[in-house]
C-alpha cells in the first residue's frame, strides 16, 4: 500500500490557481487518481464544476493533454481520440510502444443523466478508458439544481422543501449497478476519507484493459450546505450510515465490500451533518427519514448478499 | 486511368473517402445515408482502408467523436441526416471554434413533425451560423468531387474550418448515374498530406483545448475565429480551379448557366437544378433571354461574386427548399436582395419555396415561375415581397 509520503513526491498533474471552492472533495480526489498511472493521460472533461473552475482562459490548472466540448457527450469525444490513437498506431504514425492512458471525467450531471447513453456507448464498444464520476448529489455548477444522484429528502433549488413537499421525493439512480450491467470489467465506489481505497481502485482501473468506471462521493460544502473543514469527515460518515458504500464489481458480477462499518450508523447521523437534510429532521417528516432508512438498508443488504453470492459460486 | 462506373449519391461518397483515406469515421445511421456508411465500413472491413470506424449510439455522438477525433490529430469523416443533423447542433459549433477540420456529409432531409427526412434543406439552414463551410451538390459526381476539395479546402493552413458537402437527400443520394472515379493516387496527391497543428496524443506539449472564456477574451475569439471562414474564400477558389486543371471538372462558388445576356434568372440549390437547366434550354431555343445560377457554396456567402453576376438583370427568382417561419422569404433570397442592394440598377427579386419534404419541382413548375417572374414585377414592386409556394396542394385538395 502506497503511503502518503510516497504520494506525495509524484508530480502533480492537476495543479494550484483553480477556482474551486473552499472544502470542496474535486481536488482532492483528482490529485489521488492522476497520482496512480506513470502513463501520460489525455483526459476529457464534461462541463461542470471541475471543468469550468480549472480552466479560465488564459490559466489553466491542467499539466495534461484536456480537452472538454459539451456536458453530455465527454466520453463520445474520447472515443474518438481513442480511435485516431488506434488508427496512427495501426498505420504506424505512432510508435506501437507509445502508451497513453484516456480518462474521462464528468460530475453526477454528466454521469447520471445527459451523458448516460454516451457512456453506455462507449462501454458497449469495449473501449479502453477510466471514466471517474465526482459525485456531488446535484447539479453545482449551475447553482444547485436535483439530479437523478440526488438523494432521497434532499432540498435542491428545483426540489426545495416546502410546505407540502420535503425536497426530493425519488431515490438516487442507482449508477454503479447500471454501469455494472454492461459486464464491464471493473466498477468501484469510492470516498476520498479512504483515501488508499480510492488510490489502490484507481491504479486497477487505469491497469484494466477495457472500461472501468470509478464513482466517488465528493463533499460539497457549499451545496451541502456543510462546514468548509468537515467535507472529508462526511465522506466517512456516509460509508458508516452505508449511505455510501466502499465496493467494486469485477466483471459485471463479482462484489466485493471494502469497508464494512463496525458498527452500521443510523441515516439520522448523515443528514444531520448537512444542511440540505434539516428540514427533514422536523417531525412531520419522519416518513420520509424512515423511507431513507429502510432504502438504505435494502440497499446494503443487496450488496452484502451480492458479495456473498460470489463467495458460494 | 479514371474509370467511369454507374453510382447512387451515397456510393460516389463512399468511394471519395476511400481514396481520401481518413483515419476516424464516426458512423450513426439515418436512412438516406446509411447505405454510404454500410460501404465505408466494408471497406474497412476488406482492408481497403486503415480507419477506424466507430458506431456512436447517436448523432451527438458521432459528431462529438469526430471533434476528439480531429482534436488528436486524425483525418475524420461523418455523414448526417436530417434529425441526426439537428441533434449535432450544439457540437458544430464546438468543432467550428476549436479549428477542426472535419468534413461531414450531409444527405438533406426535412425535419420532423411530421416525421419525413426526404430532400429539403432545413436541416442544414438550421445550421447556417455555426462557422462551417457548406458545400451544396447536384448530383452524384459533384458529390464525390466536393469530399475530395473539402479535405484540401478544410485542412489548408488558412482555413481549417469544417465543411458540410451537402446533397438531396432519397434524390441525389439515390439516383443512378455514371461518376467519373479519378485515380487513387492522383486523388491522394491532390489532397495531400493532413499536418494537425497539434494533437492530444502529443504528450510532450500538454494543452487545454475548449477552456472557459468569459466576457474578457470570448468576443475576441469568435470574431478571430472568423478568419478562417473569411480566408476560405481565396482557397476555395483556388482549389476548385486546381481540380479543374488535373481533372477536367472546374468548380467555383456557383454555376453560371446561359447567364450571359439573360433578363432573368432562376437561382437555386441542389439536384433540382438538372430540370430547371432543361427548362432553360427549351427556353433560350424560343428565344427567350432566360438563365440560371446555382449555387454551390452558401458559407461562406459568395456576395461580392453574386452581385457581379447577377447586377444587370431584370428579376430573378430565388427558389429554396426551406421554409423560414416569420421571416420575408428564406435565407438564400435574404442574403441575395442584401447582396444586390447596393448595386444601382436592382432586379426584381421573387422568394418561392419548392420541394418541402420531397414534393417534386417539374419542368411546369419552372415554366410557372418565369412566366411569374416576367409579368408580376409591377405587382411585386406595389405590395411588397410575398412568398409564393411551388406545387402546393390547395385546401381540401
Ligand atoms: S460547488 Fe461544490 S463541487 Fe462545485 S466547486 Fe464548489 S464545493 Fe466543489
Ligand atoms: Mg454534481
Amino acid at each position: 500500500m502506497i503511503s502518503l509520503k510516497e504520494m506525495a513526491k509524484k508530480e502533480d498533474l492537476f495543479v494550484s490557481g483553480h477556482e474551486m471552492c473552499p472544502g470542496c472533495g474535486i481536488p482532492v480526489i483528482l490529485k489521488i487518481v492522476l497520482r496512480t498511472t506513470k502513463c501520460p493521460l489525455v483526459v476529457s472533461n464534461a462541463s461542470g464544476c471541475l471543468q469550468s473552475a480549472s480552466t479560465n482562459f488564459p490559466a489553466t490548472s491542467w499539466k495534461l493533454n484536456w480537452i472538454h466540448t459539451a456536458v453530455e457527450n465527454a466520453a463520445g469525444t474520447m472515443s474518438g481520440i481513442q480511435a485516431t490513437y488506434s488508427s496512427l498506431k495501426k498505420q504506424g504514425k505512432l510508435p506501437v510502444d507509445k502508451k497513453i492512458k484516456f480518462l474521462v471525467i464528468g460530475g453526477d450531471g454528466a454521469t447520471y443523466d445527459s451523458g448516460l447513453r454516451s457512456i453506455s456507448g462507449a462501454m458497449e464498444r469495449g473501449e479502453d478508458f477510466v471514466y471517474l464520476c465526482y459525485d456531488n448529489q446535484l447539479y453545482a455548477c449551475s447553482g444547485g439544481q436535483r439530479s437523478s444522484a440526488t438523494p432521497m429528502g434532499a432540498a435542491t433549488t428545483t426540489s426545495p422543501s416546502g410546505n407540502v413537499l420535503p425536497g426530493k421525493l425519488q431515490p438516487r439512480k442507482n449508477i454503479s449497478n447500471i454501469f455494472a450491467a454492461h459486464e464491464i470489467p471493473y466498477v468501484a465506489q469510492s470516498a476520498p476519507w479512504i483515501w488508499q481505497d480510492l488510490y489502490k481502485k484507481a491504479e486497477r482501473a487505469f491497469e484494466t484493459t477495457g472500461p472501468a468506471y470509478l464513482n466517488v462521493l465528493n463533499p460539497c460544502p457549499s451545496m451541502w450546505k456543510a462546514p468548509a473543514n468537515k467535507s472529508i469527515e462526511i465522506t466517512k460518515l456516509a460509508a458508516d450510515t452505508c449511505v455510501w458504500p466502499i465496493f467494486e464489481i469485477k466483471d459485471g458480477t463479482k462484489v466485493t465490500v471494502n469497508y464494512k462499518p463496525k458498527k452500521k450508523l443510523p441515516v439520522t447521523l448523515w443528514l444531520e451533518s448537512q444542511a440540505r437534510f434539516t428540514h427533514l429532521l422536523k417531525v412531520e417528516n419522519n416518513w420520509i427519514v424512515k423511507k431513507i432508512q429502510e432504502e438504505v438498508d435494502k440497499d446494503w443488504e443487496f450488496l452484502i448478499s451480492s458479495e456473498n453470492k460470489n463467495r458460494t459460486n | 486511368m479514371p474509370s467511369t462506373i454507374v453510382l447512387n449519391g451515397n456510393a460516389a461518397a463512399a468511394e471519395a473517402v476511400k481514396q481520401v483515406k481518413p483515419d476516424v469515421v464516426t458512423v450513426y445511421p439515418m436512412a438516406s445515408g446509411a447505405e454510404m456508411m454500410g460501404h465505408i465500413a466494408s471497406f474497412a472491413a476488406d482492408g481497403l482502408i486503415d480507419s477506424e470506424i466507430i458506431n456512436m449510439e447517436s448523432g451527438h455522438s458521432a459528431m462529438s467523436g469526430c471533434i476528439g477525433a480531429s482534436a488528436a490529430g486524425g483525418r475524420v469523416f461523418t455523414f448526417a441526416a436530417s434529425q441526426s443533423l439537428a441533434a449535432m447542433h450544439e457540437t458544430l459549433f464546438i468543432a467550428s471554434s476549436l479549428r477542426l477540420p472535419i468534413v461531414a456529409a450531409i444527405v438533406n432531409g426535412a425535419l420532423a413533425a411530421p416525421a419525413n427526412m426526404i430532400a429539403d434543406h432545413a436541416d442544414s439552414m438550421a445550421e447556417r451560423d455555426c462557422c462551417w463551410i457548406q458545400i451544396f451538390s447536384e448530383n452524384p459526381q459533384e458529390i464525390y468531387d466536393n469530399i475530395i476539395q473539402a479535405y484540401k479546402i478544410a485542412e489548408h493552413m488558412d482555413v481549417r474550418i469544417p465543411i458540410m458537402v451537402a446533397a438531396d437527400g432519397f434524390i441525389s443520394s439515390h439516383s443512378m448515374e455514371n461518376v467519373i472515379i479519378e485515380e487513387v493516387g492522383e486523388v491522394a496527391e491532390f489532397v495531400g498530406k493532413f499536418t494537425p497543428f497539434q494533437s492530444l496524443l502529443d504528450s510532450d506539449n500538454p494543452k487545454t483545448i475548449g477552456s472557459r472564456d468569459m466576457s474578457q477574451y470570448y468576443f475576441e475569439y469568435k470574431v478571430n475565429q472568423l478568419q478562417g471562414i473569411e480566408n476560405s474564400r481565396k482557397v476555395i477558389k483556388e482549389v476548385g480551379k486546381e481540380f479543374g486543371n488535373r481533372f477536367g471538372r472546374y468548380y467555383g462558388f456557383f454555376e453560371p448557366y446561359k447567364l450571359e445576356n439573360a433578363e432573368y434568372a432562376l437561382v437555386l440549390m441542389g439536384s433540382s437544378t438538372g430540370t430547371a437547366k432543361e427548362l432553360i434550354d427549351e427556353l433560350r431555343a424560343g428565344g427567350e433571354k432566360v438563365g440560371l445560377l446555382k449555387l454551390r457554396i452558401f458559407r461562406p456567402f459568395p456576395s461580392a461574386e453574386l452581385r457581379e453576376a447577377l447586377a444587370g438583370l431584370t428579376a430573378v427568382a430565388v427558389l429554396e427548399r426551406v421554409l423560414t417561419p416569420g421571416s420575408a422569404g428564406g435565407p438564400l433570397f435574404n442574403e441575395i436582395r442584401s447582396a444586390l442592394y447596393d448595386v444601382e440598377k436592382r432586379p426584381s427579386i421573387f422568394p418561392y419555396v419548392y420541394g418541402l419534404g420531397g414534393r417534386d419541382i417539374r419542368m411546369e413548375h419552372f415554366r410557372e415561375i418565369v412566366k411569374e417572374m416576367k409579368a408580376g414585377q409591377e405587382e411585386v414592386v406595389e405590395t411588397g415581397v410575398e412568398v409564393k409556394y411551388v406545387n402546393l396542394r390547395e385546401a381540401n385538395d
